[in-house]
This record gives C-alpha cells, structure tokens and sequence, in this order.
C-alpha cells in the first residue's frame, strides 16, 4: 500500500520538479529580453511607475546572479508562496489574482468532469445493450468527442444566448450586481454558469459513453461472463458483474482525461468571457503578463497532480484487486 | 485520449478451427473493409475534406486574408460561405485552414507517433531499468496537461509557424501512444519467434521493426490515427488563444478571429460555424473510421 | 442411458462457408460414465463439448438430436436451454483460473449465481462447505477475491461451483492443460470422487491428453475431422484400438503415464482435412494406410464388439 502511494508521490512530485523547472527555465532560454517585452506592453503612462516596475522585474529575474543562484531563488520565492507582481494588474500578487479565478473554474470543472462521467457512464452501459442503440449512441458519441470545446460553446452561447436569448452568454456574473450573499446575485451566478456547464458538459459526455461501451464490450466477453452463461445465469446479472467491472478502469480514465477536460474548461471560459483562469490566461497573453501566466500554469500543474493522487487513492479503495494485495492478504 | 477509440483487444487472428494463412488474412479484411460503413462513412469524409484542402486552394486567387469583397455579408452565390467585418472570403480562409488543419494533425499526429511508439517499443522490449525509466518519463508527461504546457511554451515565441507548432504539440502529446504500445510489444516480445530472433543475435531495433511491429501493424495504425486527430484539436485550441501560427490561417484562428470581433454578438453564425464543423467532420470521421478499422482487423468485433 | 446424442451436426459459420466442425455424430453415455472424449486439435471434440452446453455466437446447430435423461435437449435453442444449464447440464471451461468475477469474492458470485437459478444460497451453503472441504480447500475461500487464490485452487472452486447442483451431465473441457503434472492427477481423482459421490451422474472429459484420460475415464472416445472414429472402454482404446487413427494416435503416444503436446501428430504423416469443404466418405482416407475404394463412402460407425464401436470398413 505504502510502497504504491510512494512511488505515485515520487511521480507526481517530479512532474512538479519538472513543471517548476520548465516554467524557471522558458523565460531566461527563449530568445528576447522578457522584462522589455513584457513592460512593453504594460499599459503604463507614468513614468515613474514604469521605472519602479522595471527595477522590480529585474530583480525578481536576478538576471545578474549565476544560474543556479537563480534557480535556487525561484525555489525559495515558490515556497513562500510568492509567484510575482502582475504588470497588467501591477502592483497585485500574483497569487492573489490567481486564487481570485480558481472559484469560477472549479465551478465549471468539478460539477461538469463528474456529472458526464456519471451520465456518461450510464450512457454507454445503455448503449452496449442493443445493436440499434449502439449504432446511434457511438457515432454521436464520437462527434461529441471530436468537437473542440469552443466550437460547441460557441454554438450554444449563440442558439440559447443569442437567438433564443434565454441565458446570458458572458461574464461571471451580472455587471450590474456586486458581489454579495444575496438572492439575486446567486441567481445571476447560476444562470452565467449554466451554458459554460452545459457545453463542457456535453463534449465531455461523449467520450465517457464510448469509453463505457467499449469496456462493457470487453467485460461481456470476458471468461466470467461465457462462465456464468454457460451455467445459465440470467443476463442481468451478468451484466450487473460487467457495469461494476467496467467502472473501474473508467475511475482510471478518469485521470487520464482530466488535462483534456481542463483544457476544455479554459477554453470554454474564454467563449463566456468567464472569470475563470481560462480567461486570465487569455488576458496574460494580450497583456504579456508572464507572471500570471506563469504562476496559472503552475498553479494548474498543481492541481492536476493533487487531482491525480486523490483518484489513485480513490482506485485503491475502489478495486478490490488493489485493495487485497495492498493489505497483504494472504496469497 | 486514450479511452476515446475501441481499444483494440489481444487480437487472435485464428480464431476459427480452421488454420489461417496471411494471403487468406488479407482477403478477410480487405471482404470486410468493404463491408464496414463505419469506416466507408470516415474514410470518404475524411478524403473529401482531404481533396478539398488540397486542391481547393488553387482555384482561389486572393490571399485567404485579404480583404476582397463587401464587408459583413451573409452566405451567397459570389461568396459562399459569407464574408467576414473585414470583407474576407469566409470561404477561401475554410479551405485554406483545411489544409493546414491537416497539415498540423499529420505534423504533429506524426511526431508524437515517432516518439510514443520509440519511447513504447523500446521500453516494452527491453524490460528492466529502462522500462523503469521510460515509464516514469512517460508519467510524468502524462499527468502534464498537455494545453496549458504549451500554451506558457508558445506564449513566448516571437514569431510561431505550423511547423514549430507542431513539434511542440507532438512532444506534449505522445505518453499514451506510449503507453499503449508498452503494453502490446510487452505481450509479443515474449513471443518464441522474438526469442528466436533474439537468440540469433539480431540487433533490439532489427528485431523491433521486423518481427514486433508488423504484428501489430493495425495497431499502430489506429493509434496514428487518434494522434493525428488530437493534435487538429490541440492546435485549434493553441490557435484560439491567439498562440496560432502567425499570419497563417487555420480553422483555429478562423475561429478565433470570429470570436475577437464579436461575430458571435453581431450573427454573424457563417463565421464561426464552418470551421468548427471543418475540424469536428475530420476528427469526428477520424474516429469513427477507427472504430471501422477495429472491427475490421479484430474478428472478435466483427458480426456475420 | 443418460445422455443420448443421435447424428448431431454442429457448424462453424465463416465468411467462406460452413465449417462442418461436428458432422453427424452419434453416441450414447450411459450413467455413472466417465468419458474421455479425445483426438487431435481441430477434430471438434470441444464443439462437441459446447454444443451440449451452449453453442457460441458463430456455432448453429444443423440437424441431430440430443436426450438427456430421456428428455429432449433444445440445443438450438439459447432460451430453451437456459433451465437445463446448470441443474441438468453443468460446464467446468478450459479457463476455469480466469472464471471467477475477479472484483467479487468467490462466495458472494456462488451466491449470486445460485440465487439467479432459483436455489436458496442458505440451503446449500453447508453442503457447499462440504465439498470445499472434500477437495481440500479451506472454506475461508468464500470470503476471499480470485486474485488471492492460486490457479489450482481456482480451479477446485470452480469444480465444486459447478457441480453443486448435482448436474446429470458434466462437461470438463481440457481442464487439466493449464495444470501442472500432480495437480493434473489430484483434479481427474477429484472428478472420478465427485461421479462416485453422485454429485454428478456422468462425465464427458475433453481432452488431448490420452495418457490422462486413460487413468480416469471409463470409456473412451476418440474424434477425428468432426467424426467419431472409435468408442470404446478406455482399456481396449490404448491396448486393443481398432480404427487404423486410433491405432496410430495411441502408436504415437511416447509411452502410456507422460504426455503428448497438443497440436499434429509427429507419428501421422499428412493433416487433417480442412472441414469448410470436407471430403467425402472416411475422412482419415488420405492419412490411412489401409484406404481402399469403399473409404469413398461413409463408413458407419458400427458396434464391432460389446461396447466397443468403430468407423471404418476395414474394422466392421
């Protein structure tokens, strides 16, 4: 058991390393002074500030230490949880920025990764039953996979925002509401979030139900299955052996999706205009704001490796295989 | 991605009573190719889209970009597909970005095929130490989502080309090529003619390329296929932040551009449906010519 | 009589053609019997296995009949079938080591299983102990998930799963192949206990094995190219065969107590022919050295001696 988590912790911890090191390393070994590029674009028109920025940047950079000093220094800063200044919201931590978006895109991410998985699930188990359902579940099932995210959000923003204009298609929440516990502004909460849901939702969908489908397939074909056929055993519960069988690689896919649907997320964001990390990263980009970029990315590197750990601990409970031979039970 | 296609199973070629020969095999597939829809149905979506980002282009005179005509009009006879805010052919930029569409999903589909299935091979035949770290390697890009790593790699790019583009999309996305192909040369260099080779004493990648990957050739096709279909949607992702390729046109930056300028607020749906639809036929028909490819070369899967 | 098989013809469907894996067999097994039902891969001996339990998706029954216990065996029929399987017609797979639901511990998938056929799990489970104990399982197994078990183990649960229900007929299909030599013997000695127990009333043992059957089985039969060629007491087939392949299956057997691998028969020169277009007649005749004009035809299977049944027109 311990031996497991350890060695995905050792994984986990030197994607970190990893993700650390690329993110320290991109700006000193991409071609271009980064601080110039980046205070460029600042939209600054006092001059004075610009200065206090430039000065700040460039000791931040530590541009005339040694490498490893820097590197080092990056370390440390990272351990104080210091991830820079913004230049486009100069002088804000980046952090502060960051955590300020995270709530959105959690909104978007946990309830649309989880309610398809659930759905789709259900889905494909349905649709491994008859050869007519198949035909139709399977190839929708596909189109849904191979829509990029933003297409379909932009379909919908249009057809149900637009045309239909029954939901709003921007923003968090509406303009002329402030943020407070209050009725109204939960209700404009929900209903901004609804169509991002609703397209994640959907395109997440579809692989879910092709992933099911095909791991039902196989579990019904599995010896078990001919076994208990051969004595008699009626198909319910032949299929009941398979579904809960099925679920267990699909906890696994679970993990393996998770930088396709987040991607998908911050995607979508961007369509809604919603004040997610998807739409901070849009703006970092206009803005050459690196820091936020950065401390996003990192940020995001981070969360997917807590995410992964939780579903292989998860897995372990889940399957009784994992479970008995971490236990040590006897052989 | 990986649990998108049917996972091609163990396949046993004989499974009838009877014994199999390779001339026989052929004929097999070739009887059932013929016969799948699934895969007649991808396949001539995907060559038509192919033809048309081919051969497309030359019968469009101006530059894809440029403002040739009046501006914000909706689909009709002189301009097919409508014309953007800008007065551009929507039309020329769609069968323009078919062709670089299916240039990046090729590019980088076929970087990310090089590695995945070198990084597979190699760890699934030689075992031991290097599998250990092949594997770890191979985790560890895995749990990187793949978007975001570009997105903060590309962002610093000066000038960015489909070529660079895809390099960058192949090395971020071939793990579960790997993965996958770990697992099935693991199965078959146990196999006695793989001994047999081996004791021999053919070199790993003689023996690697001519008794481990013809036998799961099929294999190796499918997953290609998936590669080249995730990397269309990775690049369309890159080019809808705006990190697409500069001064280029794609389906991504079509769509991103119909975005920035609000073609969303201002109806203009002739904007930005044709290049979603572009990108979802090719993949969608991708995929579902590799479902057809399953069942045709796995015979678990095929129905009489 | 127990079991009642008459002309049974069983194909395999392939995209060019039929394959004719059991083309008019015909033979009886009496109660308490043992059969040993051997021949070389190919020759249809676990068609005919499955065909009396279940025939799978690309099997169709042709024509024949079967009795069990008198009564009409539906094989044909998937629906029909299912009340017979299992309290009549029970199964132990050649892959009994990957039989178990591996997320389900083995005495919950009993009870599952015995619930879905109408049988109250509590009124078996000490009979169910019982038997686990007979074969030397402990009865903690019940509470434990496959993957805790080793192959053999796996194996003498699913003999004892199987046979629960006090089957008339049990199929054992190659079920010592997976095994080592002295687990080999330890499941054939189970099996014959289980037959003097009257946990089951008779036995087709498939195999390839003839060294095997010939220590366990009471009659023997032996198949070749979808036909029965020989049926006899296991004793007469490995000292007094008749049919010229029986003769030269047993010649070829290095000596009686070691086994043979499956596959062709150093011994036979020449294949079997291939059942999509079968021959006419005998169809051994390419193979057999004492082929004459009249192995164009078919050559009944006829009793040449009091429970000993042989094919061939050299032998009649």
């Amino acid at each position: 058991m311990w031996r497991y988590i350890g060695r995905k912790l050792f994984v986990y911890l030197l994607t970190f390393v990893i993700a650390v090191t690329i993110n320290w390393m991109i700006p000193r070994f991409m071609p271009g002074d980064p601080v110039r590029s980046m205070l460029s674009r600042a939209s600054v028109g006092n001059p004075e500030a610009l200065e206090r920025m430039n000065e700040y940047y460039t000791g931040v950079f530590g541009l005339d230490t040694p490498l490893h000093e820097q590197y080092l220094s990056f370390w440390a800063g990272l351990f104080r949880g210091d991830l820079g200044i913004s230049v486009m919201l100069f002088p804000q931590p980046v952090l502060d920025i960051i955590l300020r978006s995270v709530p959105y895109t959690l909104a978007l991410l946990v309830p649309a990764i989880l309610l398809s998985w659930i759905v789709g699930n259900r889905i494909g188990a349905f649709a491994a039953r008859k050869k007519l359902l198949d035909n139709t579940i399977l190839p929708v099932g596909y189109i849904l996979t191979a829509m990029p995210y933003m297409w379909l959000a932009l379909l919908l923003a249009w057809s149900l925002g637009i045309v239909a204009d029954v939901l709003p298609t921007a923003n968090g929440y509406s303009p002329s509401l402030r943020p407070e516990f209050s009725w109204l502004f939960i209700s404009s909460l929900i209903s901004h979030w609804f169509l991002p849901f609703l397209s994640m939702f959907i395109v997440a969908l579809g692989g879910w139900a092709i992933g099911m489908r095909n791991m039902i397939i196989y579990e019904l074909e599995a010896d078990y299955s001919n076994y208990l056929q051969a004595l008699g055993a009626p198909t319910r519960l032949i299929r009941r052996y398979a579904f809960r069988n099925a679920m267990l690689p699909q906890i696994t896919g679970l993990a393996v999706q998770l930088g396709t649907v987040l991607s998908g997320a911050l995607l979508t964001e961007i369509v809604f205009n919603y004040p997610g990390l998807g739409t901070l990263i849009l703006q970092a980009l206009n803005n050459r704001d690196f820091f936020v970029l950065q401390g996003t990315f990192l940020f995001v590197v981070v969360g997917v490796l807590i995410a992964n750990f939780i579903i292989d601990i998860v897995y372990v409970l889940v399957d009784p295989r994992t479970r008995v031979q971490m236990t040590g039970g006897a052989a | 991605m990986s649990e998108i296609a049917g996972a091609p199973g163990a396949a046993d070629p004989a499974g009838g009573p009877e014994p199999t020969t390779t001339e026989r095999k052929t004929s097999e597939v070739l009887h059932f190719a013929v016969r799948n829809p699934k895969l007649l149905i991808g396949l001539g979506i995907v060559l038509s889209l192919l033809l048309l980002g081919i051969f497309g282009p030359f019968f469009i005179d101006q530059d894809p970009n440029e403002y040739v005509g009046p501006k914000s009009q909706p689909p009709n006879g002189e301009y097919w597909f409508g014309t953007t805010s800008f007065g551009q052919d929507v039309w020329a930029q769609f069968v323009y970005g078919l062709r670089s569409t299916f240039l990046i999903g090729a590019f980088g589909g076929g970087v990310a095929f090089v590695i995945g299935t070198t990084v597979g091979f190699v760890a699934g035949y030689k075992g031991g130490i290097v599998d250990e770290i092949l594997n770890m390697l191979t985790n560890v890009v895995l749990v990187l989502p793949a978007l975001v790593v570009l997105i903060v790699i590309t962002a610093y790019l000066e000038v960015r080309g489909v070529f660079i583009q895809g390099v960058f999309i192949g090395l971020t996305s071939w793990p579960w090529a790997a993965r996958a192909v770990r697992s099935q040369a693991l199965s078959l260099a146990t196999r006695d003619y793989v001994d047999l080779a081996r004791l021999s004493g053919r070199r790993t990648w003689r023996i690697i390329t001519t008794e481990i990957a013809p036998n799961m050739s099929s294999y190796l096709v499918m997953s290609f296929i998936l590669l080249f279909g995730g990397s269309i949607l990775i690049a369309a992702g890159l080019d809808f932040i705006g990190l697409g390729p500069s001064n280029g046109v794609s389906l991504g930056l079509m769509l991103e551009s119909a975005m920035k300028w609000s073609s969303l607020y201002l109806g203009m749906w002739w904007w930005f449906i044709p290049p979603g639809l572009g990108i979802t036929m090719i993949v969608g028909s991708l995929y579902i010519l590799n479902v057809g490819l399953d069942e045709v070369f796995n015979p678990k899967l095929r129905e009489l | 009589m127990t079991l009642r098989v008459n002309d049974l013809k069983v194909y395999y469907q392939t995209l060019r053609g039929d394959v004719h894996a059991l083309d008019g067999v015909t033979f009886d097994l009496a109660d308490g019997e043992i059969m040993g039902l051997a021949g070389e891969s190919g020759c249809g001996k676990t068609t005919l296995g499955k065909s009396l339990i279940r025939l799978d998706s690309r099997m169709r029954h042709v024509g024949g009949t079967v009795e069990l216990d008198g009564k009409d065996v539906p094989i044909g029929d998937d629906r029909a079938m299912v009340p017979l399987r299992y309290h009549e017609i029970s199964l132990i797979p050649q892959y009994a080591m990957s039989a178990l639901n591996p997320t389900r511990k083995i005495g919950r998938m009993i009870n599952d299983l015995l619930r879905a056929r109408g049988v109250r799990p509590a009124d078996i489970a000490d009979e169910l102990r019982r038997r686990l104990e007979l074969v030397g399982l402990d009865t903690d197994v019940l509470d434990r998930f496959p993957i805790e078990l080793s192959g053999g183990m796996k194996q003498r649960v699913v003999m004892v799963m199987s046979t629960l229900l006090n089957p008339s007929l049990l199929i054992a299909d190659e079920v010592t192949s997976a095994l080592d030599v002295s687990t080999q013997r330890a499941v054939a000695e189970s099996l014959v206990e289980f037959r003097d127990r009257e946990y089951i009333k008779s036995m087709v043992f498939v195999t390839h094995d003839i060294s095997l059957v010939y220590q366990m089985a009471d009659t023997i039969m032996v198949m070749y190219a979808g036909h029965i060629v020989e049926k006899a007491p296991a004793s007469t087939i490995i000292n007094a065969p008749r049919h010229p392949y029986t003769q030269m299956l047993i010649s070829a057997l290095p000596e009686v107590g070691t086994t043979t691998e499956q596959g062709r028969l150093e011994g036979i020169p020449g294949t079997p022919p291939g059942l999509l277009n079968p021959p006419t007649g005998c169809r051994f005749k390419e193979r057999c050295p004492l082929a004459f004009e009249k192995c164009n035809e078919r050559p009944p299977l006829v009793e040449i001696e009091p429970g000993h049944l042989a094919a061939c027109w050299k032998t009649g």
